[in-house]
């Protein structure tokens, strides 16, 4: 899969593809088949050729406690006594949800520190983070971390170099229970239906997909056993939206890169910038809205 | 899957191109810069070995990939994973299975012989032939002073039960035969592997 | 496994008990997803713990640790009163219908014949009555008084659902609904499968567990069908291949059996072993015992193996008891054992009583660890500090550490739990100056053999007679060694139908085990591997994903024993004129001349099915046994004991409380504690993030579960002040250690014969070695008692006391 840009932070990018048309990518998630093994944490680390340190435990199965500019990818565990009465442990595999319209992408103020594939994939550019930590305040989800070691901004690449020479991500491909697939976003959405009428008959009356339309849909979706209660799974977010303040910033200023200033001096603005202002090129957003509207129709 | 497949030469004169013409080149940015927005992909030019994984009984099939280590001329393994033309595991792995290639460069792992004398408090590096030699010199000693011939009754036995061999369960059919070969060619009843625990 | 790992997915209901196949087995447990998505399967999961498989259920139960038997007795009786039967096979295909001696006797908790002193039974009355012409007597119509099918009705009346409530503390509402869908497998073409592991092996009456379930498979047609089995999911990499080849005390490859001392001499010794037919036109494979005994003995001594020495038979040991690992640390405790190896093995981790086996290695002599990880074992004389506190100065051991190659770095074959034999390649030299374990082996028998030829010595023959064929005999090839497993010829056997041809030519492969002679003309080192490598070469190596009707068989991918047979006993799969019980259930069908379909058929393919043999060849009934006559030492039928460290006592017979035959040393008993002080049920396993003690060693997995702690639930905690993630301690009579505390709604408070029972969890994986934070290991817990017939320790179910404490770390 050509991976072409679509939208870059802070920048205007040509828009659409220039390979022809792209098929939008997501993997699926469902969470009724979903064992909580970790192997999509270790095959994510050893994919990425990074290690997280050896913690502790704090009473309870999560290891790491939490995301980290080295795990990009977590099981948080939920104990959740259902109204039958019944024990139901739900663990969910959290991470990226590559947004269709990213929240962490609109906040960044680093010319190409966050691009947008038109497949959908959202990546980070490490050369181009200056760190600000805006993406993480950006992103409805809460997923990126910035390292203490060279302070920029980590989190799931959706192995978008995997899938660019054709190869699902590592974790999906790892998945013992292959509750990780992917594929396209089509394909993936009628896996999903097919789960869910599964479920259905197994007397999971509200099963549904997890696609959250306030953020234009997610390019990692998951297929959830109680569909109308998302936060029982380790807190997933019922209607996510992306920030007002981060709407408010769009557009606020022209694009830095226009001007031709260098990296340097650059940084030195986003140094006042972080008090607020960040854009994303209206260039950028009409072309990305025209995409998606392509792909939609 | 509806994923497409496209070189990587093409994907680079894609980006490059789209690259070519963003602002990165008004900010002085190479067009490298943009493509560096994708990991290069690090299997290219890798050599694969077929193996199984040596943990569970499932036995999923695992392709190890390595390249030989420029300085001393090892082959070495850099990544492991599932094969995918495997029937039982289709190319999954469980978080052991996804790992292995830490154990095989585990820092624990058992680099040349050691030996500890009686008493001793610490392990000294030894070599093979004296640990194979000073071990079969114990070995015969203990075998020539216990091992029974004939029971009270008068019925040959030929058993050592003086030394014992406790088997390991994660080595081939290979090794399993050529151990019960030597242990039982000497005579040993001692003898149990890890079916039970 | 009866089956294979794929057929899981043709399942109609998936029984977890007695395992924990997602957690343990995550691969293998992707066949149960795709049941449950693609053949609509229920999916049942019992356990004392709401584990990571019970995640996935559509029923979980819980369950009181030890207690599988009143649960599984409860279930064959539910199934007998509602008629829940698969009858035409349990008619045909099992014995229910034999009839058993007069004099057989089951009351208040023993069965007839018990010795207390000797703590065993004089089994001679578990047996069949037999007929003047030597078969044995049956009632077609399973109505006689002592037929086998009345005996069993007798023998479950006892285990109603009050009953099992009682004992097992699950809820009588849950396990008759668990009956239920297992009953609905009587449908002759639905099947259930069974998966169990060392949930059912690591008790006092371990393999009665797996018997119990046995019997619910036969009473509802569930074994020899696709989607059905008794699937032990076993544990390492190769234990059903270091079990096959016969690495145990009392074994020879293929599951032969060494000499007892009271077998003097070869035709005694076979007058036990070559079982003659108890129904007219039975098989009873091991007819061919002779065969495979003479080709072990020529593999292993070649021409110095004749007919005039019975072929060697005094060459091998002759056991006066069996040597299995807690008889051997019990000798070595009484110092009565000078040297060891272990070969991979961490006893010290891995054995019951921890202090015990440190205490048996510290009269060792010797002690040589072979292992590609720095082991506790081979650490066990070393002072680290509360994890292993010894004074090194006392202890007199010698110790070697002998560094070998890892997977990755080997070649040969494994075989995986569904019996197939896997080819595998080195990917990198061996790194630093390890060696392949096969090179040790070769240079530790060169050595002896050199040592014997120079000094002399006691009874040297087999050591120096030992075939030694390999190219390079410091360093045999893999695949010299698989081709001598495999069979071969030694000499020329003409064909008996025509003189011009040879039936076997002398240097080639054998073709599979079915040639194999008691003549000395052919060498086998482990005839069920027959086939594995032919003269058409090495058959573990095939990688054909072929698997015609997605069967789930894939029948050209490696090799699977015997005969490259995927599914036992599938002549079961099919009705008394042959036909398959349903058609999503085809595996091999009479064609009119000949058994023929998708598996190679586990039967005689020319014997026509109104000759009525029986699916059940290796045994001399040709059928499965309901009743198991004296095979068992604990009893032809499951019986429901407690556990030897008990929270209630036994409701069912309060005189006869554990195990009457289990055999425990003297000082164990000792050590077994009680309710009154210990009064929690503690249960020990393993993690998916870790395997045993080897994962600890790797980084990856050191990260994803980094300290050892203990599970309990809500209540529990409650009562105790323990919240989670703090420190806590777990004490039994035999040692206490120190672990961090999961509170959890998944260990859930049993109520058993009118006590509240609280269960908790151990995890077994920490040491004192490796990545990971430094733990005890829940071995300085368990207790040193085995099971009756296989000796595996009680690791399952046993009493502790917990309490909170304060660490400064």
């Amino acid at each position: 899969m050509a991976l072409d840009l679509m939208r870059r932070s802070a920048s205007s990018t040509p828009a659409g593809s220039l390979s022809g048309p792209t098929t939008e990518v997501a993997k699926l998630i469902d969470i009724s088949k979903c064992i909580g093994c970790k192997a999509c944490q270790a095959a994510c680390l050893e994919w990425n050729d990074l290690r997280e340190e050896v913690g502790v435990n704090t009473g309870v199965y999560d290891n790491p406690h939490d995301l980290t500019e080295n795990s990009w990818t977590l099981m948080r565990y939920s104990e959740v006594v259902a109204d039958n009465g019944n024990l139901e442990w739900l663990i969910r595999k959290d991470g990226c949800m590559h947004c269709a319209d990213p929240g962490c992408l609109k906040a960044c103020p680093s010319p190409g520190a966050i691009v947008q594939y038109t497949n959908g994939i959202v990546d980070f550019v490490k050369e181009n983070c200056i760190g600000c930590g805006y993406c993480v305040k950006g992103c409805p989800f809460n997923i990126p971390r910035i390292s203490k070691a060279d302070h920029k901004a980590y989190k799931c690449t959706l192995c978008s170099d995997r899938v660019n020479v054709g190869q699902g991500p590592a974790c999906a491909k790892a998945c013992p229970t292959q509750a990780i697939t992917f594929g396209t976003k089509a394909a993936m959405i009628a896996q999903a239906q097919t789960r869910i009428t599964d479920l259905k008959e197994r007397g999971y009356k509200n099963a549904g997909l997890y696609d959250p339309p306030g953020v234009g849909g997610t390019h990692v979706m998951y297929v959830l056993q109680h569909a109308d209660r998302p936060q029982i799974f380790a807190g997933l977010a019922k209607d996510p939206t992306i920030s007002p303040l981060v709407d408010l910033w769009k557009g606020m200023l022209k694009p830095i890169a226009m001007v031709g200033i260098g990296l340097t001096a650059l940084a030195g603005v986003f140094h006042y910038m972080t008090k607020g202002p960040n854009r994303v090129d209206a260039h950028d957003e009409e072309a990305a809205a025209r995409e998606m509207r392509r792909k939609a129709s | 899957m509806g994923v497409m497949n496209v070189t990587r030469r093409q994907f680079f004169r894609y980006t490059g191109t789209a690259v070519g013409a963003s602002t990165l080149s008004a900010l002085g940015f190479s067009s490298d810069a943009a493509v560096a927005a994708v990991r290069p992909f690090k299997l290219a030019q890798a050599k694969e070995t077929r193996n199984t994984c040596p943990y569970c009984s499932v036995s999923c099939g695992i392709i190890m990939y390595s390249r030989a280590n420029p300085a001393s001329g090892k082959s070495e393994i850099f990544h492991i994973e599932g094969d995918a033309d495997h029937p039982v595991n289709r190319g999954t792995l469980c978080p052991k299975g996804s790992a292995l290639l830490d154990f095989v460069n585990s820092k624990t792992r058992t680099q040349y012989p050691q030996y500890r004398g009686p008493g001793e408090k610490a392990f000294r590096r030894v070599t093979w032939d004296f640990a194979l030699d000073r071990i079969t010199k114990l070995m015969k000693e203990d075998r020539d002073k216990n091992f029974i011939e004939k029971n009270q009754a008068g019925t040959t036995v030929n058993r050592w039960t003086t030394t014992g061999f406790l088997a390991a369960s994660a080595t081939s059919n290979e090794t399993a035969f050529v151990t019960y070969k030597m242990v039982r060619s000497s005579g040993m009843v001692v003898f149990d592997n890890q079916a039970r625990v | 496994m009866t089956n294979l790992w794929m057929d899981i997915k043709n399942a109609d209901v998936i029984t977890i008990m007695g395992g924990n196949a997602a957690e343990a087995h995550p691969c293998g447990f992707k066949w149960v997803t795709e049941a449950k998505a693609h053949n609509k399967a229920k999916l049942i999961v019992v356990d004392p713990r709401f584990t990571r498989s019970a995640a996935l259920a559509d029923i979980f139960c819980p369950i009181r640790a030890g207690t599988d038997i009143a649960f599984l007795g409860g279930v064959i009786k539910y199934l007998l009163d509602n008629n829940k039967l698969q009858h035409e096979y349990v008619k045909a295909f099992t014995n229910a219908s034999y009839i058993v001696k007069d004099g057989y006797g089951f009351e208040d908790g023993l069965f007839t014949g018990y010795n207390a002193e000797q703590r065993d039974y004089n089994r001679s009355s578990w047996d069949y009555e037999m007929g003047d012409d030597g078969f044995v007597k049956l009632d077609e119509s399973m109505q006689h008084p002592r037929s086998v099918f009345q005996l069993m009705k007798k023998h479950y009346e006892r285990y109603t659902p009050e009953m099992v409530e009682r004992v097992c503390g699950s809820p009588k509402d849950k396990f008759l609904q668990i009956c239920e869908v297992i009953a609905t497998t009587s449908a002759p073409d639905k099947a259930m499968t069974s998966m169990y592991a060392l949930g059912w092996t690591q008790h006092s009456k371990g393999s009665q567990n797996i018997r119990a379930m046995a019997v619910i498979q036969l009473l509802l047609g569930n074994i020899g069908m696709r989607g059905g089995g008794m699937n032990a999911l076993r544990g390492h990499s190769n234990i059903q291949g270091l079990t096959d080849i016969g690495l145990m005390s009392n074994l020879i490859p293929g599951y032969l059996t060494l000499a007892n001392e009271r077998e003097p001499n070869y035709a005694e010794y076979m007058k036990t072993r070559q079982f003659k037919p108890m129904r007219p036109g039975q098989t009873s494979f091991w007819q061919n015992y002779g065969k495979f005994f003479v080709s072990f003995t020529k593999s292993m001594w070649g021409a110095a193996a004749t007919k005039d020495n019975d072929f060697c038979y005094d060459w091998l040991p002759k056991l006066d008891v069996t040597y299995d690992v807690l008889r051997a640390f019990e000798l070595m405790h009484q110092g009565r054992i000078n040297g060891y190896f272990c070969q991979g093995f961490n006893p010290l981790m891995s054995f019951p009583n921890r202090k015990k086996i440190a205490g048996a290695l510290a009269k060792l002599k010797y002690l040589v660890v072979i292992d590609p990880l720095q082991t506790e074992t081979a650490r066990f004389w070393e002072n680290h500090g509360e994890h292993n506190d010894v004074n090194s100065a006392s202890i007199q051991t010698e110790v070697f550490e002998l560094p070998t190659t890892c997977f990755a770095e080997d070649e040969g074959s494994l075989t995986n739990s569904g019996r197939w034999l896997q080819w595998h390649w080195a990917g990198a030299d061996a790194p630093w100056e390890t060696k392949g374990d096969i090179d040790i082996m070769a240079e530790l028998h060169l050595r002896l053999k050199a040592l014997y030829q120079k000094e002399g010595g006691v009874f040297p023959d087999p050591i120096l007679n030992l075939v030694w064929p390999y190219k390079d005999p410091k360093k045999p090839h893999p695949e010299e060694i698989a081709k001598e497993v495999n069979g071969y010829v030694l000499e020329d056997v003409p064909d008996p139908n025509d003189a011009t041809k040879k039936l076997l030519t002398a240097g080639q492969q054998m073709p599979g085990f079915a040639l194999l002679r008691d003549d000395g003309k052919t060498a086998c080192g482990c005839w069920i591997y027959s086939g594995s490598w032919t003269p058409a070469g090495n058959q573990m190596a095939r990688r054909d994903t072929a698997d015609p009707e997605n069967a789930g068989l894939a029948p050209r991918w490696a090799w699977s024993w015997p005969a490259n047979r995927r599914i036992l006993y599938n002549r079961a799969s099919a009705d008394l004129n042959g036909k398959p019980w349903g058609p999503s259930k085809k595996l091999i069908e009479w064609n009119g001349t000949t058994w023929t379909g998708l598996d190679v058929p586990d039967y005689g393919p020319a014997n026509k099915p109104e000759a009525g043999v029986g699916p059940f060849i290796m045994n001399p009934e040709g059928t499965a046994r309901l009743f198991t006559r004296g095979m068992m030492r604990d009893g032809p039928f499951p019986e429901h004991y407690e556990p030897f460290e008990t929270p209630v006592g036994n409701p069912m017979h309060q005189k006869v409380v554990s195990n009457p035959v289990a055999r425990v040393f003297r000082g164990d008993m000792e050590v077994f504690g009680t309710a009154k002080d210990f009064p929690y049920v503690a249960t020990t396993y393993r993690l998916t993030e870790h395997f045993h003690f080897w994962s600890k060693h790797v980084q990856v997995n050191a990260s994803l579960q980094p300290e050892l702690f203990v599970e309990l639930g809500e209540d529990l905690a409650k009562e105790k002040g323990i919240r989670n993630g703090d420190w806590m301690k777990v004490s039994s009579n035999r040692g206490s250690i120190k672990a961090k505390a999961v509170v959890t709604k998944r260990m859930m408070t049993l109520k058993c014969d009118g006590k509240v029972v609280h269960q908790v969890g151990i995890p077994i994986h920490w040491g004192f070695t490796g990545a990971t934070k430094k733990g005890y290991g829940a071995n300085m817990l368990t207790p040193y008692v085995g099971d009756a017939n296989i000796e595996t320790p009680e690791y399952k179910a046993f009493l502790v006391d917990v309490e909170k404490i304060n660490v400064v770390s």
